[in-house]
């Protein structure tokens, strides 16, 4: 069958049309939902197809709202919320937390709260220190609340579709960079598991598992690695809720050797949980000590000329997982220029021009 | 009230500067940008210009501004510095934030401008603590903070107000209302007048037209005189009108989320256009405008060339800025 190629944020956009038009419980809100530039794309067209009661730009008021839709989702809707930036989705951690994670459990099964807030991660062209944050560990925390870190526009629409057709609430975790992506997606609506890991390029000698984006530089990294004979095994975690480790464990039982990457902070991440779940499941088939990938330990600046080292990206990792296994014969200058990122490396493609 | 520009012409023209420092500054980043070497996100301020000036003359150097990300305006008319803005703009080490922050995140100590950060509505309770500590502490100091309407949705802005009317702190809530969030308009997001919220909370209340320069800073004066004596904080709310985008240098009006004429109209209330009438009509000569542009493309070029020839900022400092 011909390939159907569509970018991420058409996949979301058309993954929600197709669940809104078999489900009239489900309400779109957010701040800038409906307006002309609907979310990077991602909710053009819906205010026009679903009219104002159920498409609805939202008060920047993100804990109250949050709040209301809660209590819309006791009340038999389906509320799917959008944050234009997942920094902007802190401010309602007390509603995500304290209510929507616990309601079904505090009261031992007796109410569900099928909510679905999409967060999406900013990076480049400045986006700083309070419009860039990954923070899915935060939100994995807490049980109760299923964290989706969809990579491929495929993943991003199936699992937006399961989501909205769950029962509990589900965060689903987009980059940015990914929106852009082009991807094989299948026109209808279908639903993929919220849980699981898939290995997205085989490999022997070293498993990295990564997550969001960061597949994209993971693959690069990859497949460049392979033309120097070191077979990387890339895995998409998917989830950063519930986390499939058991995927993992099993490439590492065929590798040996683990890194993991992330596009947050290491302290108390995603990362640093995955590898902690192999070492004790797996410590006797790790020839090397895992290495981490993430972001050095201070917030995201804004100077294009402070972000050139901050992002690991698929030279630096192919770099530090060369030096990690010791493999020798490797022109380690040559790899590091066959990967080097195109300038400007602050977009996501060349010919982006800002402000996001 | 444009019959002051009668009464007290010097006022009248400083104002008149003031603005136009920022309207032509703004515009120089508008016309700079699409070179795409300031890489960071810009929210301007242009036909907003009379809130920043007319609030801020009513403040003295050591009371305290704090902002959100639209902050050109209300860093440059409580004095602070043009060079490091735009440094920081440009990603440069001499920046105001040394590179870190980019326009949303400005700061000048020394001016009182005590920091503009753009998460919507973060600094209203963090100006209503520095006010609270200058209280504590017996300073005579006034805190002002800028905002737009869509601020004013936020549960902590209420939080904030409840905390000032108790305590009585000496603090302006500036609302400089421009009916739209982003491309959102007020009468989408808000059922009921925020000044009328602000009152009932226990505020006293000033409204009105946020492009009449004069009568923004005969209100901002009797506020923040009324502040500094303790008799606590106030809201202020003008109404202005945002000519560009919501982010970025461009006019936006073919998005058609604002209705036909409307930016026409607003445009037709300049507040600059208004504040030269009013001199002209006063019988400022034709000479004194002329130099006062010539003062400011000479000043504004300066710290344009002086912004884009400073360093690049240091990677390795990054780490230790984190703690103290």
């Amino acid at each position: 069958m011909a390939e159907r190629l569509i970018t991420q944020a058409e996949a979301i956009r058309e993954a929600t049309e197709q669940c809104m038009a078999e489900d009239p419980s489900i309400l779109l809100i957010g701040e800038g939902v409906p307006d002309p530039k609907g979310i990077f794309g991602t909710t053009g067209g819906l205010l026009q197809r679903f009219g104002p009661r159920r498409v609805f730009d939202m008060p920047i008021a993100e804990n109250g709202l949050t709040g209301i839709c809660i209590g819309a989702a006791l009340g038999g809707m389906r509320p799917l919320m959008v944050h234009q930036r997942m920094d902007f989705a802190l401010l309602c951690v007390d509603q995500l937390v304290n209510n929507a994670a616990k309601w079904r459990f505090m009261f031992a099964g007796a109410a569900e709260v099928p909510l679905v807030v999409r967060m999406i991660v900013g990076r480049g062209w400045g986006q700083g220190p309070q419009h860039g944050q990954s923070l899915q560990s935060l939100f994995a925390h807490f049980p109760g609340l299923t964290v989706a870190m969809p990579a491929s526009a495929r993943d991003a629409k199936g699992m937006l579709v399961a989501a909205l057709r769950q029962r509990d609430p589900v965060i689903l975790v987009e980059h940015r960079w990914l929106h852009g992506l082009v991807d094989d997606v299948p026109a209808e609506a279908y639903a993929l598991p919220l849980a699981g890991a898939v290995v997205r390029r085989p490999g022997r000698h070293l498993t990295l598992a990564a997550a969001s984006y960061m597949v994209v530089e993971a693959l690069l990294a990859a497949e460049a690695l392979a033309e120097w004979g070191i077979e990387v095994e890339v895995i998409d975690l998917r989830m950063a809720r519930p986390l499939d480790a058991e995927t993992v464990v099993a490439s590492v039982r065929r590798t040996g050797a683990l890194a993991v990457a992330d596009t947050a902070w290491l302290h108390c991440g995603l990362a640093g949980e995955l590898v902690a779940r192999v070492c004790e499941a797996a410590w006797d088939a790790l020839r090397h000590a895992p290495l981490r990938f993430g972001l050095p330990d201070f917030p995201s600046p804004t100077a294009p000329s402070l972000c050139r080292e901050y992002y690991p990206d698929a030279e630096s990792m192919a770099l530090a997982i060369c030096r990690h296994l010791r493999v020798e014969g490797v022109d380690l200058a040559a790899l590091s220029q066959g990967l080097r990122r195109a300038e400007p490396r602050d977009v996501p493609q060349k010919d982006f021009t800002g402000p996001f | 009230m444009r019959s002051e520009a009668r009464t007290d012409l010097p006022a009248s023209r400083r104002r008149y500067r003031e603005m136009l420092r920022i309207r032509r500054l703004e515009e120089a980043i508008a016309r700079r940008y699409t070179e795409w070497e300031m890489r960071c996100p810009v929210h301007l301020c242009i036909g907003q210009e009379a809130i920043a000036v007319g609030v801020c003359e009513a403040l003295r150097r050591d009371d305290q501004v704090f902002s959100g990300h639209r902050a050109h305006g209300h860093y440059l008319a409580k004095g602070g510095a043009m060079t490091p803005m735009l440094a920081e703009m440009y990603g440069r080490a001499t920046g105001c934030c040394g590179g870190i922050g980019g326009s949303m995140h400005l700061i000048d100590r020394a001016a009182g401008f005590m920091g503009a950060v753009p998460i919507v509505a973060a600094t209203i309770p963090i100006a209503v603590g520095a006010a609270w500590a200058a209280a504590l502490k017996g300073d005579e100091r006034v805190v002002a903070v800028f905002f737009g309407d869509g601020a004013f949705e936020e549960g902590v802005v209420h939080e904030s107000i409840a905390f000032a009317v108790l305590h009585r702190l000496p603090v302006l809530f500036v609302c400089e209302n421009n009916h739209y969030a982003c491309q959102t308009p007020l009468g989408t997001r808000r059922g009921s007048a925020m000044h009328a919220v602000a009152a009932a909370q226990g505020c006293q209340v000033v409204t009105g037209d946020g492009n009449d320069v004069d009568f923004v800073a005969a209100a901002a004066a009797r506020a923040a005189a009324s502040a500094r004596v303790g008799e606590g904080p106030w809201f202020l709310e003008f109404e202005t009108y945002r000519w560009l985008e919501h982010c970025g240098p461009n006019d936006d009006d073919g998005l058609g989320y604002r209705p036909a004429g409307e930016l026409a109209a607003w445009q037709a209330r300049c507040p600059l256009a208004a504040q030269a009438r009013a001199l002209r009509a006063a019988g400022v000569a034709e000479d004194w405008f002329a130099a006062v542009e010539a003062e400011l493309t000479a000043e504004i070029e300066a710290a344009f060339a002086a912004a884009r020839a400073a360093p690049l900022p240091d990677y390795a400092r990054m780490e230790g800025l984190v703690h103290g």
